[in-house]
């Protein structure tokens, strides 16, 4: 019998909010919207708490309600990061972990490259069928594939690359934890909004002679960019 | 041959369901086949003004559900065809009182003696609509050649390909057809509308007709016949042609062209 090890290293993305915010009362509107438009994107998705420059926070109750506060939008508040040594006691109380402090300033652009984050071997999920409208895809950790049309209000969302070898009538939103390597391909360019980590362009913005074509989509220096297949 | 249950649905109000799911019993019924069509619309039932047997309800749909009554007390025996049975439903409820559960005791009763049930939906994707499709073997997507109408009916088509039974049991998908309403080939000819041959690539899914715009729909349905029972009425004759395809039978598309109007039909005009 094989003995293993106990414990194992391995890579997550996670969501860092900054404890400012749950005071702020647009950000639960803003929340709110976002978390209703893709649920299943967001439905218990880990959460760290950035508490630099906080004042505060130095007891449990207060970890205890800005658990409750994110719960409630279907987000799992797991640690903190940058928190002070009063901090870090009152939330390790609460059971939250220490994150280490990562480089990437809250306010930055949102292009940064995630670390690499699709467990290994993950295999490209593959749909067959046409994607009505009003259905989401999520490819949580790999590639999507889809062989048939995508209806107009229908979503598409991978943490890799989006194929679509059809029609996409619909949304594509490409590297969603972060990938800004990822890419959308399609045979033929229609849709509502494409998106590569985070970065998006909207119907009207797409290009009028790419427009009906086969393209791919990737960042490039930060910038959406559309050439033919 | 197994009852079969098929629901009309759109997702879109007002573009068809009622007139369809009359015309169709209807046109079973016609063809010898003992068919009964169920309202769902509960709180705003239609179907039986459009069969025209709204002076004759003492029991509903949801009394049986709840076994205040039973299936022979709620059941209306139409009078032009002894095949055809019109199961209304209750206009002081609403469609909270639609228990699974009550409705799938209610169809298997009627399987038993019917050939064809016909589940006329609500409009929406919510309870009401929802639980008209659960339990079908075939749908009737009623669609307008118009944007709005076309997107509802694809997000129709997905509840159905995801939420029926028989895709939770993953058994051999609901058949799902195509039926374009209310078409109007002189509007499509001069670009107003769509064209069936959008309407099929937006949908993907087969055509099983076309029914032209026509007065007579509106006559049809204040007098209480179903449209079928209208033997000159255009409507009339592609809902005849309709229920042949389903029946399995070829049918030219009829009503698809623009007319070219002779000279008398200028001067007397027709509907």
């Amino acid at each position: 019998m094989a003995t293993g090890t106990l414990v194992q290293g391995a890579l997550f993305t996670v969501m860092v909010v900054r404890a400012g915010m749950l005071r702020d009362p647009s950000f639960e509107h803003e929340l709110a919207r976002q978390v209703e438009r893709s649920p299943r994107f967001f439905r218990d998705a880990p959460v760290v708490l950035d508490l630099r420059n906080m004042p505060g926070f130095e007891t449990a109750d207060e970890f205890l309600e800005a658990r409750d506060l994110l719960r409630h939008f279907t987000l799992a508040l797991v640690g903190v990061q940058n928190a002070q040594p009063a901090q870090l006691e009152a939330a390790a109380a609460c059971g939250l972990g220490s994150f280490a402090p990562t480089a990437a300033q809250p306010a930055r652009a949102p292009a940064q490259p995630a670390p690499p984050a699709p467990a290994a071997g993950q295999r490209a999920r593959l749909v067959t069928q046409p994607v009505r409208s009003g259905t989401q895809i999520y490819a949580r950790g790999g590639d999507l594939i889809v062989t048939a049309a995508v209806s107009p209000g229908a979503e598409l969302i991978a943490d890799g690359n989006i194929h679509v070898y059809s029609v996409l009538r619909g949304r594509a939103l490409a590297g969603a934890s972060g990938d800004a390597g990822a890419r959308i391909f399609c045979s033929r360019l229609e849709a509502e909004l494409v998106s590569v980590a985070g970065r998006y362009l909207v119907s009207d913005q797409l290009p009028a002679d790419q427009r009906g074509h086969p393209v791919q989509i990737a960042l490039v220096e930060d910038q959406l960019t559309i050439t033919g297949l | 041959m197994a009852a079969q249950v098929i629901v009309v649905t759109s997702g879109k109000g007002g573009v068809g369901k009622t007139t369809t799911s009359a015309a169709f019993a209807a046109g079973l019924a016609l063809r010898g086949h003992k068919t009964v069509v169920i309202d769902f619309d509960v709180g705003l039932r239609n179907l039986d003004l459009v069969m025209g047997c709204e002076r004759r309800v003492v029991f509903d749909f949801i009394n049986v559900i709840n076994g205040d009554a039973n299936l022979n007390q709620a059941l209306i025996k139409d009078k032009r065809n002894d095949n055809l049975y019109i199961f209304p439903t209750s206009q002081t409820r609403d469609k909270d009182a639609l228990k699974r559960e009550g409705v799938e005791r209610v169809l298997d009763e009627l399987k038993k003696t019917f050939d064809y049930i016909i589940c006329d939906s609500p409009a929406g994707i919510e309870h009401g609509a929802v639980t008209a499709l659960y339990f079908a073997d075939s749908a009737i997507i009623v669609t307008n050649p118009e944007v709005s109408s076309v997107r509802d009916s694809d997000r129709i088509i997905g509840i159905l390909s995801s939420r029926s039974r028989r895709a939770e049991r993953s058994e051999p998908p609901v058949d799902i057809h195509l039926l374009l309403t209310r078409y109007d080939p002189d509007r499509v000819a001069r670009g107003e509308m769509l064209t069936v041959e959008d309407v099929k690539e937006i949908l993907s899914i087969p055509l099983l007709g076309v029914i032209p715009e026509s007065e007579s729909v509106l006559r049809a349905s204040n007098t209480g016949t179903p449209v079928v029972f209208e033997t000159d009425s255009s409507a009339g004759r592609a809902y005849v042609d309709a229920v042949a395809r389903f029946l399995g039978e070829q049918r030219e598309m009829r009503f698809v062209k623009p007319e070219r109007k002779g000279f008398f039909r200028v001067l007397f005009g027709r509907a």
